[in-house]
């Protein structure tokens, strides 16, 4: 469902994605690991339409789709969404507002039915429960005064209710307390479906023990350094990263011979 | 004795224009309003209009008012100018039977409706209570805040042209459910020159009454060109509850300098809003005096303007006793070229221990030709007390924008609703269905309807 091919994307002139290539497959779930700073979240925030990067070479297709031909929203209407690292607060606007019209947005675009604040409680109340999330969240302001564990489960919150064809959570797990991570998690897992793609942006080998993945890939550099099974991420929870600046020196040697 | 100032050409218009009004309305007045509207044009003959010389108006320029050659509107010339069926368009159904109408700042009959008020709520023309049965209790109170506080040129235009205006009574323990509206139409269509219109409020709300009343400036044709003054004095007695709207949405052509006097008396609560959407200049001079203890004031607004508007909101308030609350957020949100001005002056008084007083300006600006000037200002003369201010200026924030773009939203609805959210503190305490139908209508892109429907 979604082929990136050769991307290379910048920010104020700074090269941070050099070339990545990944395709996710319907029913996948794909773990993004690598160090701080190695572009996981340019990549998701790439995905998702962010104005700030500009991609300069390679191409994303989603469904066959140009996805670099559409904007943030459209991207969002045909079935792509971003659980953000840090969610933005919106004050003055309630969660159940706001989500009921992003839901609506997409309905109309889907040819599905818009729902009155009425049916949407119903509904989302449904979907709450996914995440086992207190009522009292949806009538307050999006995000605002929430702490950092419950930003983390709004997100999912909203995947639950947008029900997207590729989600992409960026550390949905950071910041959660250990009963949190197994609740999200298990919500997650809920609403994975063989018809849906994940890709997971983690530090943490816990969370996969929860979701398992398909595939791990370790991003380096805006690169992908290597892929792998389940067992990568076990691999780098012993070893830790600095074979990859090992093998990134080897590799720049070869280079130079 | 003061220098006597120079009067200009300006000025003078004004001044003739009172002495005609005054000769053919000669004995139709008591002796004591005439008197009173007598001080006044000679106050403002000595004062004259201000310049931006005065620090008090560096940032808003009224020589377009003054140079207007505006003509104080007559009843003659406020006659038939609406029907009833362009009335329905101003009608807000909680106020059907108690409304207070005007055009041109003279008392319509036609227009307005009471009924069913509760006893011991008087509801009536101020014209009539300055000679009826009112009368001594009207002259204690009218125009007393210019002993207290000085008038401004503005105030004693309206003063001497008073003859017309709304006069509330809520007698002690009386409480009233339904709003007061008292709607001020203007228009200058049919007129010679361009109208002036001065109409003249004064609220008296006693000893444990509770009211609300709300104040409406509005034009009959959008982009007519007028200038309305209006004076607002309120009275709330101990113990006793006012809520106030203002809601200015005059002409997009239209000059609007209004001002809203209030004094507050022991454990009294005086909660106001102001919503200002009209007007190419638009100046809202705002005098508070907290003079006894344990009232709590909520002076709160917001201002909506665009391309070709001047908003400024000049606000004073006064702790003169201890143990009172006053609590300002006024907020503003400035598209196109377009230019908004706050100045809020806290003035805490020697003994007014234990004054809690808030008070917040911010602005969100939508494009880049708009400008905002704020300036919150304390004065404290006490030592126990609670104070804060503070004002913001800023844009929309792209990782907002961002946010709800990838939610679905399109752009412009994304926008919209972050400026909705802005807008959302000072909108949700309106407690009139009628007045957050027309804010939403107007501005905020029927968000608000299509969040609740
Ligand atoms: N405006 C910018 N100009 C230059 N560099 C930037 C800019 N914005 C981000 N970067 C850099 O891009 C790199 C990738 O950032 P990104 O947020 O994608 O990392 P990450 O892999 O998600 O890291 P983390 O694990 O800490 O979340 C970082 O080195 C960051 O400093
Ligand atoms: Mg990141």
């Amino acid at each position: 469902m979604l082929e990136i091919k050769n991307l290379h994307a910048s920010i104020d002139g700074n090269e941070i994605l050099r070339g990545i290539s990944l395709t996710v497959n319907a029913g996948e779930v794909h773990a993004i690991m690598g160090p701080n700073g190695s572009g996981k979240s340019t990549l998701s925030k790439v995905l998702a339409g962010h104005p700030a990067y500009e991609v300069t070479e390679g191409e994303i297709l989603f469904e066959g789709k140009d996805l670099l031909e559409l904007d943030p929203d459209e991207r969002a209407r045909e079935g792509i969404f971003l659980a953000f690292q840090y969610p933005v607060e919106v004050p003055g606007v309630s969660n159940a507002q706001f989500l009921r019209l992003a839901y609506n947005e997409k309905m109309k675009h889907t040819g599905g039915e818009e729902l009155d604040p009425l049916e949407f409680k119903d509904y989302l109340s449904e979907r709450a429960k996914i995440v086992e999330m207190d009522a009292s969240f949806m009538s307050r302001s999006v995000n605002e005064g929430f702490s950092g564990g419950e930003k983390k489960r709004n997100e999912i919150l909203q995947m639950a209710v947008l029900q997207p064809k590729l989600a992409m959570l960026d550390e949905t797990d950071s910041g959660l307390d250990i009963d949190a991570l197994r609740i999200v998690s298990g919500g997650v897992n809920k609403l994975r479906s063989e018809d849906k793609g994940i890709i997971l942006v983690t530090h943490y080998q816990r969370i996969l023990n929860y979701i398992i993945p398909d595939f791990v890939h370790v991003l380096y550099k805006g690169r992908i350094a290597r892929s792998g099974g389940k067992e990568l991420a076990l691999e780098l929870e012993e070893k830790g990263y600095d074979w990859l600046k090992d093998a990134a020196r080897e590799t720049a040697l070869a280079g130079a011979r | 004795m003061q220098a006597t100032k120079e009067v200009t050409k300006e000025a003078s218009d004004y001044v003739a224009a009172f002495h005609e009004q005054a000769e053919s309305q000669r004995g139709k007045m008591p002796a004591w309003v005439e008197d009173l509207r007598g001080r006044a044009i000679e106050h403002f003959e000595m004062v004259g209009f201000p310049t931006t010389d005065v620090e008090d108006y560096k940032y808003t320029n009224v020589a377009p008012i003054a140079r207007g050659n505006f003509q104080p509107a007559s009843e003659a010339q406020a006659k038939n100018l609406i029907d009833g069926q362009t009335l329905e368009r101003f009608v807000y159904p909680e106020a059907k039977r108690s409304r207070l109408a005007f055009v041109n700042g003279i008392f319509s009959s036609e227009l307005s409706a009471i009924e069913n008020l509760p006893d011991r709520v008087v509801v009536t023309e101020l014209r009539e209570a300055l000679g009826g049965e009112y009368a001594d209790l009207v002259r204690g109170y009218l125009a007393r805040g210019a002993e207290t506080s000085g008038d401004d040129a503005f105030t004693s235009l309206n003063t001497a042209f008073l003859s017309s205006g709304a006069f509330l009574l809520f007698r002690r323990n009386v409480s009233v459910e339904q709003p007061i509206h008292l709607l001020f139409l203007s228009t200058s269509s049919g007129a010679e020159k361009p109208i002036a219109a001065f109409p003249r409020v004064l609220v008296l709300a006693e000893t444990g009454s509770e009211a609300t009343v709300i104040e409406e400036h509005t034009a009959i044709n959008d982009g007519d060109v007028y200038f309305s003054s209006p004076v607002v004095e309120i009275y709330v007695d101990d113990e006793a509850r006012l809520t106030h709207y203002k809601v200015q949405r005059e002409s997009s052509g239209a000059f609007h300098v209004a001002q809203t006097r209030a004094e507050v008396g022991r454990g009294s609560r005086y909660d106001s809003t102001t919503v200002t959407l009209g007007a190419a200049l638009a100046r809202h001079n705002i005098n508070m005096q907290l003079r006894a203890e344990g009232s709590e004031s909520w002076i709160d607004g917001l201002y909506i303007v665009d391309t070709g508007q001047h908003a400024d909101t000049h606000s004073l308030i006064n702790h003169r006793a201890a143990h009172c609350v006053s609590h300002q957020a006024y907020k503003g949100i400035l598209d196109g070229k377009s230019r908004g001005v706050f100045n809020g002056r806290i003035f805490v008084h020697p003994g007014a221990q234990q004054t809690d007083a808030y008070q917040s300006n911010k602005n969100l600006i939508l494009s880049n030709e708009a400008r905002v000037d704020t300036k919150p200002q304390l004065e404290i003369f006490a030592d126990d007390v609670k104070c804060s201010h503070g004002a913001t200026v800023g844009q929309l924030n792209e990782e907002e924008l961002f946010y709800l773009t990838s939610r679905g939203l399109q752009p412009e609805l994304a926008r919209n609703l972050l400026t909705y959210g802005f807008a959302e503190a000072i909108v949700q305490k309106i407690k009139v269905e009628s007045i957050k139908r027309q804010l939403d209508e107007a501005i905020l892109n029927r968000l608000h309807a299509r969040l609740e429907a």
